[in-house]
């Protein structure tokens, strides 16, 4: 459908932004979500479902051949000995982050637009921490044994090292996992009830209702599950935060010039939800059209994700230029090397991509046609991500291959395996997607409901409203 | 007072959910949220206690048109978060620094600020554990079977209609009078439900 100026236009009534378009009732609400999964399978569902699948399968194989051969079919060397694997770890749980930030920070704020994406952003959490946690699971050489990062009590008497950062990630990643599915679940009950009291067929109605618990819509319930998400919320809040300040710890509590840094926790984060809400970006173009949600997540939630990715942008490009500042200022001189072997040394390809990508790009922001049209929000959240990809890299790689002695100096080249591991992952994260947009409601339909004009308690249907609702 | 609301909380768990009896109450569904708002008021101030509301989503503000006190939620995760954390430097210290102690770059065995981390994170699993087993258990979820579950219009409760619930075993509740009383607050239909 077309926008024009008069959708972003404010709701003269209540004074505050109008976040649904069309005047909806409770009913058609319900009716265009829960619809998306009830009607038989579209074919464009398989068009994007197949290739997902085919890529998920080529993980397989390649984590196969990764667990029978050695992590030597990576291009690891001497001195690099993270790359791709940790890039790839660091740039998923990176994508997640902007599901919690809309899930749980946005609603601290009271960020009431945020209920037209925060079930399909939490969702995309998971799945983006799904394909995290494998990437540490198999980069460690002998998998069988990587229980020994848990603190499982065995007949060795061994422990591992709780003062390691190495070891507050398990604990920092595994716990917002868990926390993430909680939070998503508990947002899911009453949507899995609607689902339940519609459907038409008895397994669909089993299902759907063994995992809504027999929900039915008690304002004595939804008092309790109102504070237990606002709890969920504040939970959630400093986990986020603290999760990407422990994932940079991996690096920064090492003594490595380039990596052994303060600004890094803050700066990890920025680029988390940079990145994050570049990905929801990309996924949202797209289900919005497929799914025909045009007036739920509107050209005014788009262009309210867009000032956030400038925000965010601009908070990582004020990071590079810091870093820098500090290498030169520190008066070190394996710190400065280190640094202008980021710009001028081998390296400089995917340090000036991961500028123009992250800095540069984003900038065309600041102008609201940008921020409305649908094409360049398309192009520049993917161009995002490649550039927060060579983020990682760059920090990663650029970091390593330079060792303190001139003999020891490396370069490091993937191979096919590199490859194969990074776009099978982005086979598991599709995959995921697709399964949950065609069994799961993927707009909060609870919650999208509260703000209709028409779901507070004070509100009385007059002239006025029918003026109004004929404007938009 | 600060504590007031865990009073609610041993009836809330321990109690029976269900009226006994052949009947389990009757069911009313109002028009609008406002609608719903006002019969919540009425229904409130004449006294009945075993009775609920029903929403396809949370109106805000209808917890205090029925006289709701606070949830006691905020409790069970304080007290799990520091267990959680309680736990986590536990752990940590009694590994470091009693069952295998170890030097590890020049650090006493002791060396809780990096115990930190973990302390906080599980801190934040077992409160948010605490905060959805707790609020399934105050919500007794769940529950796949209940009357409410028999009309058949109820089933639009998770769509778009609103509803009032009486339950027979409430005090005031009489077949004949309350019905009467639900339909003058403007109630669209009323139903009496089988246990």
């Amino acid at each position: 459908m077309a926008h024009t100026d008069a959708e972003l236009l404010d709701n003269p009534v209540a004074g505050r932004p109008t976040l649904i378009l069309r005047s909806p009732d409770f009913h058609s609400i319900t009716e265009v979500v829960a619809e998306a999964v009830e009607r038989p399978t579209p074919l464009g569902w398989w068009v994007f479902f197949l290739p997902s699948v085919a890529l998920l399968g080529l993980l397989g194989i390649a984590v196969s051949w990764l667990f029978w051969e050695g992590i030597g079919v990576w291009g690891l060397n001497v001195p690099v000995g993270w790359a791709w694997d940790i890039t790839n770890f660091v740039f998923w749980v990176g994508i997640g982050h902007a599901g919690t930030l809309i899930s749980a920070i946005l609603f601290l704020f009271r960020q009431k637009w945020r209920t037209s994406i925060n079930r399909a952003a939490e969702a995309m959490t998971i799945f983006a921490v799904m394909c995290a946690l494998m990437f540490p699971g198999i980069h460690v050489g002998r998998v069988w044994v990587a229980y020994w990062m848990f603190p499982i009590p065995n007949q060795m008497g061994m422990w591992p090292n709780f003062r390691s950062p190495l070891l507050w990630d398990v604990f920092a990643v595994s716990v917002y996992g868990t926390v993430s599915v909680l939070f998503w679940y508990v947002g899911l009950i009453p949507d899995l009830a609607t689902m339940r009291d519609r459907s038409k067929t008895p397994v669909r109605r089993f299902v759907y209702g063994f995992f809504a618990l027999g929900w039915r819509g008690s304002v004595r319930q939804w008092h309790h599950y109102e504070s237990a998400y606002l709890v969920l919320a504040a939970l959630a809040t400093p986990l986020v935060l603290s999760v990407h300040s422990v994932v940079s710890m991996d690096f920064a509590v090492s003594v490595l010039p380039g990596w052994h840094t303060t600004i890094f926790p803050p700066y990890f984060v920025a680029g988390a939800i940079f990145s994050g809400f570049a990905m929801v970006m990309t996924l949202m173009l797209i289900c919005r059209v497929a799914f025909g949600l045009e007036h739920i997540i509107t050209l005014r939630h788009l262009d309210y994700m867009a000032k956030i990715m400038l925000l965010t942008g601009s908070m990582v490009g004020y990071a590079y230029a810091t870093e820098f500042f500090t290498a030169w200022y520190s008066g070190n001189p394996y710190e400065f090397f280190t640094f202008k072997n980021r710009a001028l040394g081998p390296y400089a390809w995917a340090y000036w991509t991961m500028i123009t990508c992250n800095v540069v790009s984003p900038q065309v922001f600041w102008f609201k046609k940008a921020r409305t049209s649908i094409p360049i929000l398309f192009v520049l959240s993917i161009v995002i991500n490649i550039g927060m990809w060579f983020e990682r890299f760059v920090i990663i790689v650029t970091s390593l291959h330079r060792d303190f002695l001139p003999s020891a100096w490396g370069y490091f080249t993937p191979t096919m395996w590199d490859v194969s591991c990074l776009i099978g992952s982005f086979g598991l994260f599709f995959t995921m997607f697709c399964l949950f947009v065609r069994f799961l409601p993927m707009v909060a339909t609870a919650e999208v409901k509260t703000v209709l004009p028409q779901a507070d308690p004070h509100f009385h249907r007059g002239p006025d409203r029918e003026i109004r609702a004929g404007a938009s | 007072m600060a504590f007031a609301s865990l009073r609610s909380l041993r009836p809330a768990i321990l109690s029976n959910p269900l009226p006994k009896g052949p009947h389990f109450g009757i069911v009313a569904e109002f028009g609008t949220p406002a609608d719903l708002y006002h019969a919540c008021e009425r229904v409130r101030d004449a006294g009945f206690t075993r009775w609920d509301a029903h929403t396809p989503f949370p109106v805000h503000g209808l917890e205090g048109a029925m006289g709701l006190r606070r949830s006691p939620l905020p409790w069970i995760v304080l007290v799990m978060g520091l267990t959680g954390a309680t736990l986590g430097f536990g752990l940590q210290w009694w590994v470091h620094a009693k069952a295998y102690p170890l030097v590890i770059s020049g650090k006493p065995y002791f060396s809780w600020p990096a115990f930190i981390p973990i302390t906080f994170e599980l801190g934040v699993l077992f409160a948010a554990l605490g905060a959805v087993l707790g609020m399934l258990g105050l919500n007794r979820l769940p529950m796949h079977y209940h009357p409410l579950f028999r009309s058949k219009v109820f089933e639009r409760v998770t769509d778009d209609a609103f509803f009032i619930s009486i339950e027979s075993w409430d005090p005031r509740f009489d077949a004949a009078a309350t019905p009467k009383l639900l339909e003058s607050l403007g109630a669209r239909s009323v139903e009496l439900l089988e246990s």
